[in-house]
Parts: C-alpha cells; structure tokens; sequence
C-alpha cells in the first residue's frame, strides 16, 4: 500500500443536526451549522490554503492564510473561524486573496531557512505545500535582518527533535498538547518577534512535563518537531494500517515504512479507538521488534542447567511432540498444559487452546487474564450475562459523571485518559477511588470532585456503602430496575444492602474514608443524567475481586446507568488483546464464547467441527498448574508469549513450580526469566510480524497487519498448527483468515466477523452477527444479554492479608507511562530511559521512621520474600501504603506478593501485600540467585545435529 | 493424605472463600452455590483432592463446604 496521508478538513467536524446550505464558488453545498466555512468548502472539493488549521484541533485563525471573501461580509475574513450560514456566498480565490496570502506566505519564508532539499520533512511539509499553493516566487526582505535562523535544537527527546529555527508560531503544538493530549506541557513564551514555543517554564523537553505522546510532532506543519527516525533515515514510501501491541485500549496505527523497516508509527485518524491519537509506547516503542536480543531460531537443551541448542523448526516440533507424548503417556492425558498469551492475535490464541483441547486431550489452558481481568468475566456475566465492558471508548464524551476505580488511566491507558480529560474539562465530575493520588485527582485543567483514598483491600466496602446511600437516600431508578432487572434478586439486594452494617458510617472505620465523601460520592453519581464506571486492576487483583465487579455491576444497574450512551461498567483491560484471549476459549472452563464445558450442545458442535471428543470437566487454571506440578502431577506446559516467572505472584512459588516440570516449552520474542526454567524455545513473532486481529476493552476487533516477514521464519499459528499435527492431530490452516473464519463458524457472537469484513468495515465490536450485522457498540440496549440483571449480594470480607507488627506497611503495585507490563519490550527500547528501576513510593512519615531517605536503597520484606530497591519519598501514598512498579525482572516485585486470590477465580492479590521497609545496602538473597541463573541462557549457535 | 494432591492449606483456604461469598444467601442456597462453583470451576482433581482431605479433618472448614463436598462424590 503506498503512503496513506488522509484528508485534512482543517477544522473538526461539527455534530450539530440542523443543515445548512451555502455556496462555495458556485457550488452548493449542505452542512450541520457549526461547521467552519473553511470545513465546508473542503468538503466538496475546494481546499482553502491553510497553516494554523487541521481537523485534530479546534480553529485557531492565527495564520491568515485561509483568508475568503463572503458577499455582504466585510474584508477577508479567516475560514477557519467563520461558521458556515444559510444562503452564504463564499468566494476562496480572487486576485485580492492571491496577493494577501502571498505576501503573508512571503512573511513566513522571510525567516525560514530555505534548506528544503535537505530538510527532514522534504515532501511532508505543510509550509512548502502552502508556499506552492499560493505562487510564492520571490523574498523579497532577505535574510539580513533580524530572524530566528541559528536558534539551537533540543534533542533531548530520544524520539523526536525540536529545532526551533523552522518554526513559525503557528501553536498547533502547544494546542495538541492542550486540547488532544490534555497534558499543557507546551506555550508560547514571550511576545512579538520573541514568541517561541517552551515546553514547561523553557526546559528541555526530556526535563519538561512532556509525555512525548506525538501529538505535537504529528500536529507541526513544518519539521520543527520531527521523529528522529526521519530525520535520519529520511520519509516513508508506504503505509500499513495496523494496531498497536500494548494495551487494552488498541490504537489504530499507520506503520509507515522504507521497505520493510519501520520509519515511524504514525496514529492512524479512521481508528475507532484512538480517532489519531497516541501514547509515547505505542508512537514510538517499537524498536524492541528488531532489537538484538530477538531469538529467531528454535532452541532445545536437555536439563534447564545446560547452554541453549539453536535447531531447525522441524526439528524442534518434533522434539517438542516427542517430549509431549512421553509426559502423555507416563503420567496421563491430565499432566500437560498450555497458557495463551493476551500480546497475541485471536488466531494465535485461539490455536493454542485448540492445541491443548485436542492434541492435549484435557482443557487444562488458561490465559494471562487469569492474573487480571478474570473476575471482570465472572462478576459481568454473572449480572449482566457477558463477559465484557458495555460502551465503546466515544460513549465517555457524553458521560456527566465519571467513577474511576482503582485505575491509572494516565499511565495505563494514556489515550483513553486523553478522551477522559478532554470531557472533564468540558465539565463532567471525576470521582477516583484509590488508595494512590493517581494523577487524574488534579492535573492541569482536572480536579476530581472526590478522591476517596480508601485503604487497600477494602473495595467492597466502598462501593457497597456508595449503593447503600443510593438505597436508602431514594435514589435508586426504581422504573428502571422494575423494567430491566430480576425482581427476587433486587428485593434481596436491596435488603442486603440496605442494612446499617453497610452504611458509609459502620464502614469508615475499616475503608479510612469519611462517610460524608461517601455520601456526597453517592448522590453525585446516582443524580448525574449519565454516569459511567471505568476500572482497573486496582478492582480485580483482590481475594473479593469478583465480588467487586459485581458491586460495581449492582451500582450502576440500581441507578439506571446501562444500556445507553455515557454510562456503564468498563475495565480498562491492561493487555492488547486481554478482551480477545478470554472470547477465544482460553479459560479451562470455557469454550469459545465463553460457553461452559459441560454444555454438551456446545461441545457437539465443536467435537463435530474438530472430529475429537471435548471432556466436559473444567480444566487447571495457571495457579492450579502450579500446585499441581509440585505434587507432581502436572509436568508439562506450553508457555506462549507469557513472562510467569516475572509476572505471577509468589514468584519462589512459581519458579519450584516450573522446575519441578519435565518439559517446559516457551515461545517468546525474547530469552525471559521464565525462559531460564525452560528445556524448549520457540521463536515468536512481533505485532510487526504478525497477521491477525486484536480485540480492545471496547470490543473492538481490529486488524493486525504484517509489515515484515516473520523473523523466526514462521507466523505462531503455524507453530501451534504443526505442533498438534506432530502429536498427532492433524491441523492446517492455509491463512491466518482461514482461523478467524472457523471463529466465526463456531462462536454466535463473531459469526458476522471475517477478514474481509474487517478490511472493509476498519473494525467492529462484537457481538457482530445476523442479529448486529455492523457490530455493537453499546451492549445491554433492549435489555440485558442474560434476560433480566441480576443484584448480586457482595458482602464485604476483608482480606486474609493483614498488617501486623511485623509487616506493618500495605504493598500495592502498579504501572507506569513509560513501561508495559513486565518490560519485556518497553526495556528495549528508549522508553528505559524515563524509567531505569522500579522505585518503592513511600510516605515520608513511614520514611522517617525507619530512617529512609530519598533515594535510599531498602529492603521489602514480606512473609513471602524479600527484594531490594530504591525508596522515592512522596506523599502520593497514604502513611502505612508503598507502592512500586513490575518492570524490571531485576526488581522481582512479585518475590514479595502472596498466595492470596479471588475467591471466584483465583485471581492474584497483587494489591495487598504487608510488608516491612527497611534500610539496606545490598541486593537480597533472590536477586544475587537472579545473577548465578543467567548463565544457563547461554546460546550455541552451531545447529544440533 | 495421599502424596498427588494439592496443598491442603491451598484447597482449603479457596473453598471457605467461596463459602464465605456465598453464606449471606442462606444455607440451602448456598451449599448448591458452593457445589456448583466448585463443579464449575474447579477441575476434578481439585475437587477429589478437597474431598480426600476433608474425610482425613474438617478443621478450619467452612460447614457450607463440608455440606456443599456431600454433593460432589459422584463428580469426581
């Protein structure tokens, strides 16, 4: 596909409903009122020369280039400014524009190095298209005077370059910060002549409040601000249209190559999700795809001590099968396993546990979302019927209230927060439940009516006490429960809830929340016209995890707040594809579709579709695969694209765990800790190598293109395939599309869904099939998918991990803008450095009673474990809650997390943990073992024979 | 205990959690809704491990369990 550079209207669209109708040099066009004179006139055909304009941002008018003449009005006015109005006459060219926009563009040029040839954004560049467009043909100041030329450039981004010298002012920058990113890291400072544009008080942007989302760089119309990798290897020549492999919210990208190298990641302006816009990990992080430490060749070595063997494909599948057969047939069909990874494509994923369903004979295949969205699929379905979030991303632009739960969205989702930001500063109230002072509680432009600061672990009790003050205050939608919902389960609930021991004021004691913020929370959320739920993993990484999705489920239905535009329950998911890998039947309980085993209809139709027989029982789930290996009766796993040596809680735990297995194979772009206890390595494949689709936390099922060959030779779902052939179940797939299609054969809610619909329609949400044939963005419109919504009773129960005198600190943990998850591939590329170490966030009151200082090395010691980090002194945590991140295997923050899981699903406690801080100055005993385990990834190149 | 089975502590520990979600229900109906998420959710060899340790001690179990584990012999 050749270079795609979409169209331009130069002012947003406008979504008024009344039309009008005016003319445009003759030609009569029909618009919604509101639209820009500029807008209209682009749209049929006639664009107006521009500089300070594009449709990302509202107008500006600052440039006078997009000067017009409307009969009746006086002089020239700016198109970009002037709304459109009924019978207008708008003329865009005439002798007299000619000559006031050559001599503005003549103004530009005067003090604009005239270096074009050489310039990195020869061919990209809104100046030099414009100075075409108006016939500038001659300068006729010079270059003597006083001009802005030799002004020095800031490279301090390790993204993107900032030469001043080429800017002209126009503030697009500054007001894509503002308006798209939300952040206000950007001005102009000073005046006149003087005005450039500073990021913060004139820092450099690497020390400035700069996210480096690419906001700025993508709105510039010149090369002021200009990706690095341009500048150095010079424009793209075409485009594919791909998405993005961190997280849940799924960025649309346009990947604009050189061959097959990858010049820059371009946010793609049609994407559902992102509508153009990005974060500094998905706009920039990519580099990790080609980085040196990418395996391409399979591995195999005999004992998880000896050095790696480099083998043909061949040769590994066979003797992967082999090891496979034996475990089968020594310890029973029951001893093997497969984990799914939510980085890779549906079709991938959906191999995999096919793999295990068929030529592993068992439904002992599970999915990282085990570790973290779990118990959004059990408390949704349970109340709502289906296992996914209930609005598409868009749907927050009509949301009054916002009720944040124990989610980072700035750090985690940046371009969601985006959208979020832009609303709040429209006017709607935010309402963040955190134990942590997330950014979102202030930042520049937001301020949170309510941040209740609850104490780690006592999630339930909150929302139960927020339902209570909508119960017994009257402000329950009761016409709306009667219409939508299950009655018996509402009188019940209501009883329940209803009851003084979950007033705001029995709980204020056990959550530290005033029951007056509670109240005031309450009534602000159940008045709003649309009131809308996002969540994290600070609601389900708890042992009542599943009771607070369903807390939360019960909240939103008693205030009539599902089923429509701007309201909702919707996790955040973490992972790309986290929404995709749980709808491909990765759970051992669940066929695709999330259709239980023991449904003997749903297993006829896949037994008759596969030719095998499905065993009805639920299979292990990835904490159950542990225990069970260490009573040895699991002994081999299938480990794709997952770092559960890093990412899983109790990390000693999990590491006795694989190395009490017989066969331990990982299919990673990377040697991974987990990789060290492993006897087989297959090769996997970047998001840049890879043909499928990813689905988003809204649904959202997009296209993943391929925009090189696979590295390793193979796409995964060819490992998969050939794999299972060579244990002995024949499976063959011509094309990635040929799965997708098999998914939609065997799964009602994705029987609309193919390759070439999604080519066509961009993306859809599902479900999309004969009932919603161009998907579904809202759910729950005509009532709830299960039939009537169901009050579920959610008891508060605290948690078995308490502080004592010896762990006297709550341990919770979290993520950061600049990394991704295990750091797997953040860590390999420039992201590292914003983030070179996880750092412990401490409170200074904790801090200077132990004697901690800024910067500190401490020692963090659970009853678990003990790592060693640095302390960061801050007040953004409560006395008696350190926080820290999981992106540096060095770290090992899971060394010191618990056993302790969701009651329904078993989801890890990773946000209680009690701890004890201490001064230290030497790492602790697991990280110097960390050190001794890495000289058994040692490779041998020369292929086994 | 038999030596292939899953920590005691571990099984224990999970089923009165789920017991405990379930008591506010009232007996009747949460013994079925403890014996159907163990059905549900927890794989054979769990369950049989559950049952073996709890004919060797009932200490520290919730009774919803030992009620609901009368239910599952014929599942495991």
């Amino acid at each position: 596909m050749p270079l795609i550079k979409e169209h331009d209207y130069g002012t947003p669209e406008s979504k008024a409903e009344h039309k009008v109708q005016l003319e445009i040099n003759g030609i009569s066009v029909t618009v919604p009122s509101g639209t820009s004179v500029m807008r209209a006139a682009s749209e049929c055909g006639v664009d107006i020369p521009k500089l300070c304009a594009t449709d990302s941002l509202d107008a500006f008018g600052s440039c006078r280039m997009c000067l017009v003449e409307i009969d009746g009005a006086k002089g020239t006015p700016s198109s970009c400014t002037t709304p459109v109005g009924d019978g207008m006459k708008v003329r865009t060219q005439s002798a007299r524009l000619e000559r006031l926009r050559r001599g503005v563009m003549e103004l530009y040029i005067s003090d604009h190095p005239l270096d074009c040839l050489t310039c990195a954004a020869n061919g990209d560049c809104e100046l030099q298209d414009t100075a075409g467009e108006v016939g500038l043909r001659d300068v006729r100041y010079g270059f003597t005077g006083e001009n802005h030329l030799s002004q020095e450039k800031d490279l301090s981004n390790p993204y993107f370059d900032f030469d001043p010298s080429k800017c002209i002012v126009c503030s697009r920058c500054v007001r894509a910060c503002d308006e798209i990113q939300g952040t206000f890291a950007l001005t102009i400072e000073g005046r006149g002549f003087n005005s450039k544009v500073a990021a913060s008080a004139g820092e450099a942007f690497m020390d400035s409040e700069c996210v480096s989302c690419g906001a700025c760089v993508q709105a510039c119309p010149t090369a002021t601000l200009m990706e690095r990798s341009v500048v150095e290897h010079g424009m793209p020549t075409r485009s594919v249209i791909t998405t993005c492999a961190y997280c849940g919210v799924g960025c649309s990208f346009k990947a604009e190559l050189q061959g097959e190298d990858v010049v820059r990641m371009v946010p793609h302006k049609d994407g559902g999700a992102n509508e153009g816009h990005s974060c500094v990990k998905g706009r920039f992080a990519f580099g990790y795809a080609t980085h040196k430490d990418r395996i391409t060749n399979p591995m195999i070595r005999e004992q998880i001590t000896d050095p790696w063997k480099e083998v043909s494909w061949d040769e590994a599948i066979t003797h992967t099968a082999a090891r496979f057969k034996i475990i089968q047939e020594k310890y029973g069909r029951g001893a093997l396993g497969g984990i799914t990874s939510s980085r890779c494509t549906n079709e991938e994923v959906f191999l995999v546990q096919k793999l295990v369903r068929t030529a592993f004979a068992n439904n002992n295949v599970d999915t990282c979302a085990r570790v973290c969205h779990s118990p959004t699929g059990y408390g949704l379905k349970q109340t709502f019927g289906t296992s996914a979030g209930t609005q598409d991303f868009k749907s927050v632009d009509h949301a009054d209230v916002m009720l944040l739960i124990g989610s980072n969205p700035t750090d985690a989702h940046p371009v969601f927060a985006s959208r979020m930001k832009r609303r709040l500063r429209e006017g709607a109230k935010l309402i963040v439940v955190d134990p942590r002072r997330i950014d979102l509680v202030e930042t520049p432009h937001v301020r949170a009516t309510h941040h209740l600061q609850l104490k780690p672990g006592t999630n339930v009790a909150v929302v139960n006490a927020l339902a209570h003050v909508v119960v017994t205050e009257g402000l329950a939608d009761s016409s709306y429960v009667a219409e939508r919902c299950d009655e018996d389960s509402f009188e019940r609930w209501k009883t329940f809830i209803s009851d003084p021991s979950n007033s705001p004021e029995a709980l204020e004691n056990k959550t530290s929340v005033p029951a007056s913020e509670i109240r005031a929370a309450a009534r602000l959320y159940a008045n709003a016209d649309t009131a809308a739920i996002y969540y994290g993993l600070g609601v389900t990484e708890h042992s009542q995890g599943s009771s607070m999705v369903m807390g939360m489920a019960n909240l939103a239905m008693v205030t009539g707040n599902v089923g429509r535009v701007g309201v909702g329950v919707n996790p955040l998911r973490g992972q790309n594809n986290v929404q995709g890998s749980c709808d491909m039947g990765s759970f051992p309980h669940e066929l695709p579709g999330y259709r239980h085993v023991s449904d003997a209809g749903v297993r006829d139709l896949f037994e008759g579709d596969w030719g095998v027989k499905i065993d009805s029982e639920p299979g292990l789930r990835i904490p159950n695969m542990f225990a069970a290996a260490l009573d040895g009766s699991f002994k081999g796993i299938f480990v794709q694209g997952e770092d559960i040596a890093q990412s899983d809680p109790d990390l000693k735990h999990v590491m006795a765990a694989l190395e009490a297995m017989e066969c331990v194979v990982v299919q990673d772009l990377f040697l991974n800790e987990t990789a060290a206890f492993a006897h087989i390595f297959l090769p996997g494949t970047s998001f840049l190598e890879k043909d499928g689709t990813f689905i988003n936390a809204e649904r959202r099922i997009n296209r993943v293109r391929p925009v090189m060959k696979p590295k390793c030779e193979l796409q995964e779902w060819e490992v998969a395939s050939r794999l299972a052939t060579a244990m002995g179940y024949p499976m063959h797939y011509n094309s990635a599309a040929e799965i997708m299609d098999e998914i939609a054969r065997l799964t009602p809610t994705f029987s609309g869904v193919s390759f070439d619909y999604l080519d066509q329609a961009r993306s859809v949400q599902w479900p999309c099939n004969e009932t919603a044939p161009e998907g579904t963005p809202i759910m729950h419109v005509d009532g709830f998918v299960r039939g009537k919504g169901q009050f579920m009773i959610t008891q508060y129960i605290p948690t078995e991990e308490r502080a004592n005198r010896y762990f006297p600190l709550i341990l919770t943990t979290g993520r950061i803008l600049s990394q991704y998850n295990v750091g797997t591939q953040t860590r390999r590329t420039e992201n590292i450095r914003w983030h070179g170490e996880d750092l412990l966030e401490i409170h200074p009151v904790d801090a200077e009673l132990r004697g901690v200082t800024d910067g500190a090395l401490v020692s963090l010691t659970s009853r678990k474990g003990q790592v060693t980090l640095r302390a960061e002194i801050t007040d953004r945590v409560p006395p008696g809650v350190v926080y820290t991140t999981f992106h540096h295997a060095t770290t090992g923050a899971n060394v010191v997390t618990t056993e302790l899981s969701d009651w329904a699903t078993n989801c890890p406690e990773y946000k209680v943990t009690a701890v004890q801080v201490t001064l230290s100055n030497h790492p602790a005993e697991w990280q110097a073992q960390r050190i001794e385990r890495r000289p058994a990834m040692t490779i041998i190149s020369e292929p086994a024979e | 205990m038999k030596e292939n089975n899953l920590e005691r502590v571990d099984l224990i520990r999970m089923a009165n959690q789920i017991a405990q979600y379930f008591e506010p229900y009232g007996e009747e109906e949460a013994v079925k809704g403890v014996a159907n998420h163990l059905r549900m959710f927890w794989a054979p060899r769990m369950r049989r491990d559950l049952l073996a340790t709890l004919k060797e001690s009932i200490e520290g179990v919730n009774p919803l369990v030992i009620s609901a584990a009368e239910t599952l012999s014929d599942t495991v």
